[in-house]
Protein backbone atom coordinates (compact mmCIF):
# COMPACT_ATOMS: atom_id res chain seq x y z
CA UNK A 1 0.00 0.00 0.00
CA UNK A 2 2.91 2.75 0.71
CA UNK A 3 5.23 0.46 -1.91
CA UNK A 4 4.62 3.77 -3.94
CA UNK A 5 6.61 6.05 -1.42
CA UNK A 6 9.53 3.27 -0.28
CA UNK A 7 9.83 3.25 -4.56
CA UNK A 8 10.43 6.84 -4.28
CA UNK A 9 12.52 7.19 -1.79
CA UNK A 10 14.72 4.17 -3.10
CA UNK A 11 14.53 5.93 -6.89
CA UNK A 12 16.22 8.99 -4.57
CA UNK A 13 18.75 7.16 -3.29
CA UNK A 14 20.11 5.24 -6.18
CA UNK A 15 19.84 9.01 -8.14
CA UNK A 16 22.47 10.27 -5.18
CA UNK A 17 24.91 6.99 -5.73
CA UNK A 18 25.62 7.12 -8.96
CA UNK A 19 29.24 8.37 -8.69
CA UNK A 20 29.82 12.13 -9.76
CA UNK A 21 32.33 11.32 -12.63
CA UNK A 22 30.14 8.68 -14.11
CA UNK A 23 27.69 11.37 -15.60
CA UNK A 24 25.54 9.54 -18.25
CA UNK A 25 25.86 6.05 -16.63
CA UNK A 26 23.46 3.74 -16.77
CA UNK A 27 22.17 2.07 -13.37
CA UNK A 28 22.13 -1.67 -14.73
CA UNK A 29 20.56 -3.39 -11.39
CA UNK A 30 19.72 -2.07 -7.68
CA UNK A 31 20.39 -4.75 -4.84
CA UNK A 32 17.88 -3.99 -2.04
CA UNK A 33 17.34 -5.98 1.36
CA UNK A 34 14.05 -6.08 2.66
CA UNK A 35 13.72 -8.43 5.72
CA UNK A 36 10.86 -10.32 6.36
CA UNK A 37 9.48 -8.39 9.03
CA UNK A 38 8.75 -5.13 7.42
CA UNK A 39 5.58 -4.35 5.79
CA UNK A 40 6.57 -4.24 2.31
CA UNK A 41 5.58 -6.75 -0.46
CA UNK A 42 8.29 -6.90 -3.08
CA UNK A 43 5.78 -8.04 -5.85
CA UNK A 44 3.49 -4.49 -5.19
CA UNK A 45 7.16 -2.85 -4.88
CA UNK A 46 8.68 -4.02 -7.84
CA UNK A 47 4.88 -2.42 -9.78
CA UNK A 48 5.73 1.13 -7.82
CA UNK A 49 9.17 0.56 -9.32
CA UNK A 50 8.56 0.34 -12.92
CA UNK A 51 6.43 2.88 -12.96
CA UNK A 52 8.72 5.59 -11.52
CA UNK A 53 12.23 4.71 -13.22
CA UNK A 54 10.48 5.36 -16.37
CA UNK A 55 12.00 8.66 -17.03
CA UNK A 56 15.00 8.25 -15.10
CA UNK A 57 19.16 6.60 -15.69
CA UNK A 58 17.51 3.39 -14.27
CA UNK A 59 15.07 2.87 -17.08
CA UNK A 60 14.51 -1.48 -17.20
CA UNK A 61 17.38 -1.40 -14.63
CA UNK A 62 16.96 -5.19 -12.64
CA UNK A 63 15.60 -4.93 -9.02
CA UNK A 64 17.29 -7.86 -7.01
CA UNK A 65 15.58 -8.11 -3.59
CA UNK A 66 17.12 -9.92 -1.18
CA UNK A 67 14.85 -10.99 1.53
CA UNK A 68 16.73 -11.76 4.92
CA UNK A 69 15.26 -13.75 7.25
CA UNK A 70 13.95 -13.19 10.77
CA UNK A 71 16.65 -14.39 13.17
CA UNK A 72 16.57 -14.10 16.72
CA UNK A 73 19.35 -13.58 19.22
CA UNK A 74 18.36 -14.60 23.19
CA UNK A 75 19.94 -12.45 25.52
CA UNK A 76 19.24 -15.33 28.28
CA UNK A 77 20.90 -18.43 26.38
CA UNK A 78 22.83 -16.80 23.80
CA UNK A 79 21.20 -18.65 20.76
CA UNK A 80 20.26 -17.52 17.24
CA UNK A 81 16.70 -18.82 16.33
CA UNK A 82 15.32 -18.47 12.74
CA UNK A 83 11.23 -18.29 12.83
CA UNK A 84 8.86 -17.57 10.32
CA UNK A 85 5.61 -16.65 12.62
CA UNK A 86 4.81 -15.43 15.74
CA UNK A 87 5.36 -16.15 18.84
CA UNK A 88 8.66 -13.92 18.90
CA UNK A 89 10.47 -16.10 21.57
CA UNK A 90 14.00 -18.14 21.56
CA UNK A 91 13.09 -21.68 20.04
CA UNK A 92 15.83 -23.17 22.41
CA UNK A 93 14.58 -21.63 25.63
CA UNK A 94 11.47 -20.50 24.92
CA UNK A 95 12.51 -17.19 26.39
CA UNK A 96 10.67 -13.64 25.63
CA UNK A 97 14.04 -11.62 26.16
CA UNK A 98 15.08 -11.32 22.14
CA UNK A 99 16.44 -8.82 19.70
CA UNK A 100 16.08 -9.11 16.19
CA UNK A 101 19.23 -10.15 14.60
CA UNK A 102 17.58 -9.84 10.99
CA UNK A 103 14.30 -9.34 9.41
CA UNK A 104 13.90 -5.48 9.57
CA UNK A 105 16.07 -4.45 7.22
CA UNK A 106 15.01 -1.99 4.69
CA UNK A 107 18.60 -1.24 2.18
CA UNK A 108 19.56 -0.33 -0.75
CA UNK A 109 22.23 -2.55 -0.59
CA UNK A 110 24.47 -1.17 -3.91
CA UNK A 111 23.99 -0.54 -7.59
CA UNK A 112 25.67 -1.71 -10.79
CA UNK A 113 26.52 1.14 -13.16
CA UNK A 114 28.03 1.06 -16.61
CA UNK A 115 28.69 3.45 -19.21
CA UNK A 116 26.44 3.24 -22.66
CA UNK B 1 30.79 -1.87 -11.49
CA UNK B 2 29.26 -2.50 -8.54
CA UNK B 3 28.63 0.61 -6.42
CA UNK B 4 28.13 0.18 -1.95
CA UNK B 5 25.23 2.27 -0.98
CA UNK B 6 23.83 0.68 2.09
CA UNK B 7 21.49 3.34 2.98
CA UNK B 8 18.39 2.79 4.63
CA UNK B 9 15.31 3.74 2.32
CA UNK B 10 13.34 5.15 5.00
CA UNK B 11 16.46 7.62 6.17
CA UNK B 12 15.06 10.52 4.92
CA UNK B 13 11.88 9.94 6.72
CA UNK B 14 14.16 8.78 9.74
CA UNK B 15 16.13 12.02 9.87
CA UNK B 16 12.66 14.51 9.84
CA UNK B 17 11.34 11.72 12.76
CA UNK B 18 14.39 12.84 14.77
CA UNK B 19 14.22 16.44 13.99
CA UNK B 20 10.94 16.23 15.42
CA UNK B 21 11.52 14.63 18.34
CA UNK B 22 13.85 16.93 19.34
CA UNK B 23 11.70 19.46 18.34
CA UNK B 24 8.93 18.34 20.66
CA UNK B 25 10.97 17.97 23.53
CA UNK B 26 12.40 20.90 23.02
CA UNK B 27 9.16 22.16 23.50
CA UNK B 28 8.39 20.37 26.65
CA UNK B 29 5.64 18.09 24.29
CA UNK B 30 4.79 14.48 24.61
CA UNK B 31 3.68 12.83 21.79
CA UNK B 32 1.70 9.61 21.49
CA UNK B 33 1.32 7.69 17.82
CA UNK B 34 -2.19 5.85 17.88
CA UNK B 35 -2.84 3.53 15.60
CA UNK B 36 -5.51 0.52 14.69
CA UNK B 37 -7.13 -0.49 11.92
CA UNK B 38 -10.30 1.34 10.66
CA UNK B 39 -13.43 1.45 12.63
CA UNK B 40 -11.70 0.18 15.85
CA UNK B 41 -12.94 3.38 17.65
CA UNK B 42 -9.58 5.44 17.73
CA UNK B 43 -11.73 8.44 17.44
CA UNK B 44 -14.36 7.38 20.18
CA UNK B 45 -11.89 6.63 22.31
CA UNK B 46 -10.10 10.22 21.83
CA UNK B 47 -12.94 11.96 22.69
CA UNK B 48 -13.89 9.98 26.12
CA UNK B 49 -10.07 10.50 26.75
CA UNK B 50 -9.54 14.00 25.78
CA UNK B 51 -12.83 14.86 28.12
CA UNK B 52 -11.20 12.72 30.99
CA UNK B 53 -7.58 14.75 31.08
CA UNK B 54 -8.34 18.04 29.84
CA UNK B 55 -8.50 19.25 33.64
CA UNK B 56 -5.15 17.26 34.12
CA UNK B 57 -3.46 17.81 31.39
CA UNK B 58 -3.28 20.21 28.24
CA UNK B 59 -3.17 18.29 25.11
CA UNK B 60 -4.19 18.72 21.22
CA UNK B 61 -4.22 16.31 18.51
CA UNK B 62 -3.09 16.06 15.23
CA UNK B 63 -6.06 12.83 13.39
CA UNK B 64 -4.69 12.10 9.74
CA UNK B 65 -7.42 10.48 7.55
CA UNK B 66 -7.34 10.35 3.91
CA UNK B 67 -10.43 12.19 3.42
CA UNK B 68 -13.08 14.00 5.41
CA UNK B 69 -12.85 16.01 8.39
CA UNK B 70 -15.27 14.08 10.50
CA UNK B 71 -12.78 12.89 12.95
CA UNK B 72 -11.72 16.70 13.48
CA UNK B 73 -15.20 18.15 14.23
CA UNK B 74 -15.74 15.13 16.20
CA UNK B 75 -12.47 16.26 18.59
CA UNK B 76 -13.10 19.58 18.18
CA UNK B 77 -15.84 19.46 20.62
CA UNK B 78 -13.69 18.33 23.58
CA UNK B 79 -12.88 21.53 23.33
CA UNK B 80 -8.92 20.42 22.43
CA UNK B 81 -7.16 21.89 19.54
CA UNK B 82 -6.73 19.89 16.87
CA UNK B 83 -5.65 19.98 13.53
CA UNK B 84 -6.60 17.55 10.36
CA UNK B 85 -4.59 16.07 8.19
CA UNK B 86 -5.90 15.07 5.24
CA UNK B 87 -3.82 13.01 3.12
CA UNK B 88 -5.55 13.29 -0.68
CA UNK B 89 -8.98 13.91 -1.13
CA UNK B 90 -9.60 10.67 -3.17
CA UNK B 91 -7.56 7.79 -1.86
CA UNK B 92 -4.34 8.92 -1.47
CA UNK B 93 -1.38 7.55 1.57
CA UNK B 94 -2.11 5.11 3.75
CA UNK B 95 0.03 6.98 6.72
CA UNK B 96 1.56 9.74 7.97
CA UNK B 97 5.06 10.44 7.46
CA UNK B 98 6.90 12.41 9.49
CA UNK B 99 7.81 15.70 7.45
CA UNK B 100 3.69 15.84 7.58
CA UNK B 101 3.46 15.99 11.36
CA UNK B 102 6.27 18.64 11.28
CA UNK B 103 4.13 21.02 9.16
CA UNK B 104 0.87 20.20 10.69
CA UNK B 105 2.69 21.29 14.15
CA UNK B 106 2.83 24.91 12.63
CA UNK B 107 -0.93 24.88 13.43
CA UNK B 108 -0.97 24.28 17.19
CA UNK B 109 0.24 26.61 19.93
CA UNK B 110 2.77 24.14 20.94
CA UNK B 111 3.70 26.35 24.09
CA UNK B 112 0.33 25.49 25.79
CA UNK B 113 0.31 21.97 25.84
CA UNK B 114 2.31 19.34 27.24
CA UNK B 115 0.54 16.14 25.40
CA UNK B 116 0.41 15.63 21.65
CA UNK B 117 -1.81 13.19 20.46
CA UNK B 118 -1.50 11.96 16.93
CA UNK B 119 -4.30 9.93 15.49
CA UNK B 120 -2.91 7.91 12.44
CA UNK B 121 -4.21 6.79 9.70
CA UNK B 122 -7.01 3.75 10.21
CA UNK B 123 -4.09 0.95 8.81
CA UNK B 124 -2.18 -1.88 10.27
CA UNK B 125 -0.03 -2.42 7.99
CA UNK B 126 2.09 1.09 6.96
CA UNK B 127 2.02 3.45 9.56
CA UNK B 128 4.06 0.59 11.76
CA UNK B 129 7.22 1.12 9.15
CA UNK B 130 7.02 5.42 9.03
CA UNK B 131 8.39 6.95 12.37
CA UNK B 132 7.23 10.25 12.86
CA UNK B 133 8.80 11.89 16.03
CA UNK B 134 6.75 10.43 18.89
CA UNK B 135 7.89 9.58 22.35
CA UNK B 136 5.04 6.10 22.68
CA UNK B 137 3.27 4.63 20.36
CA UNK B 138 0.10 2.77 21.01
CA UNK B 139 -2.91 0.39 18.69
CA UNK B 140 -6.09 -0.01 19.14
CA UNK B 141 -7.46 -2.96 18.95
CA UNK B 142 -11.33 -4.07 19.47
CA UNK B 143 -13.32 -7.03 20.07
CA UNK B 144 -15.13 -7.16 16.83
CA UNK B 145 -12.30 -8.02 15.17
CA UNK B 146 -10.14 -10.85 14.93
CA UNK B 147 -8.10 -12.51 17.95
CA UNK B 148 -5.22 -13.09 15.73
CA UNK B 149 -5.14 -9.53 14.63
CA UNK B 150 -1.78 -9.33 16.45
CA UNK B 151 -0.54 -12.55 14.61
CA UNK B 152 -1.74 -11.40 11.26
CA UNK B 153 0.28 -7.44 11.83
CA UNK B 154 2.90 -8.72 13.50
CA UNK B 155 4.98 -5.69 13.33
CA UNK B 156 2.28 -3.23 14.26
CA UNK B 157 2.11 -4.93 17.81
CA UNK B 158 5.63 -5.46 17.91
CA UNK B 159 6.48 -1.40 17.38
CA UNK B 160 4.13 -0.35 19.07
CA UNK B 161 4.27 0.32 23.67
CA UNK B 162 0.80 -0.62 24.64
CA UNK B 163 -2.59 -1.71 23.34
CA UNK B 164 -6.34 -0.97 24.13
CA UNK B 165 -8.51 -3.17 23.64
CA UNK B 166 -11.82 -1.50 23.00
CA UNK B 167 -15.73 -2.15 22.63
CA UNK B 168 -15.27 -4.73 25.90
CA UNK B 169 -19.23 -3.57 26.64
CA UNK B 170 -20.42 -5.67 23.62
CA UNK B 171 -18.25 -8.99 25.08
CA UNK B 172 -21.44 -10.58 25.90
CA UNK B 173 -22.59 -10.32 22.42
CA UNK B 174 -19.40 -12.50 20.75
CA UNK B 175 -17.52 -15.01 19.96
CA UNK B 176 -14.47 -13.34 21.18
CA UNK B 177 -12.12 -14.81 23.23
CA UNK B 178 -10.37 -12.18 25.23
CA UNK B 179 -8.02 -13.91 27.02
CA UNK B 180 -6.74 -15.50 23.52
CA UNK B 181 -6.13 -11.74 21.87
CA UNK B 182 -4.30 -10.61 24.45
CA UNK B 183 -1.95 -14.57 24.35
CA UNK B 184 -1.70 -13.42 20.87
CA UNK B 185 -0.64 -9.75 21.49
CA UNK B 186 2.08 -10.97 24.05
CA UNK B 187 2.80 -13.71 21.65
CA UNK B 188 4.07 -10.90 19.38
CA UNK B 189 5.48 -8.47 21.66
CA UNK B 190 5.85 -10.31 25.50
CA UNK B 191 4.81 -8.17 28.66
CA UNK B 192 2.99 -5.28 26.58
CA UNK B 193 0.32 -3.04 28.72
CA UNK B 194 -2.97 -3.83 27.35
CA UNK B 195 -6.14 -1.81 28.83
CA UNK B 196 -9.06 -3.42 28.36
CA UNK B 197 -11.38 -0.20 27.65
CA UNK B 198 -15.08 0.49 25.76
CA UNK B 199 -15.11 4.18 24.51
CA UNK B 200 -18.69 4.37 24.45
CA UNK B 201 -19.94 3.33 28.09
CA UNK B 202 -16.59 4.44 29.41
CA UNK B 203 -15.14 1.21 31.23
CA UNK B 204 -11.53 1.28 32.15
CA UNK B 205 -10.41 4.78 31.19
CA UNK B 206 -9.95 5.90 34.74
CA UNK B 207 -6.26 3.22 34.52
CA UNK B 208 -5.85 3.97 30.84
CA UNK B 209 -5.77 7.71 31.39
CA UNK B 210 -4.10 8.04 34.72
CA UNK B 211 -1.36 6.03 33.11
CA UNK B 212 -0.97 8.16 29.94
CA UNK B 213 -1.07 11.14 32.28
CA UNK B 214 1.76 9.50 34.25
CA UNK B 215 4.00 8.67 30.81
CA UNK B 216 3.30 11.77 29.48
CA UNK B 217 4.64 13.43 32.63
CA UNK B 218 7.42 11.10 32.95
CA UNK B 219 9.34 12.28 30.36
CA UNK B 220 10.05 15.24 31.61
CA UNK B 221 11.07 14.81 35.34
CA UNK B 222 14.66 14.73 35.94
Amino acid sequence: MHEMSIALHIKDIVIDSIPGDQEGARVDAINLKIGKLTAVVPKSLRFCFNIISRDTPFKGAILNIEEPPLILFCNDCNKESTIIKPPFICQNCKSSNIEFLSGRELLVASIEVSQP
Amino acid sequence: MEIKVVRDILDVNNTVAEKNREFFSDKGVFVLNLMSSPGSGKTATLEKTLVRINNKIPAAVIVGDICTTNDAERLLKTGTPVVQINTDNFGGECHLAAHVIRKAADDLDLDSIKLLIIENIGNLVCPAEFDIGEDMRGVVLSVTEGEDKPLKYPLMFRVCDFALLNKTDLLPYLDFDKDKAIENIRAVHPGMPVFEISATKGDGFDDWTDWLCAMAENKFID
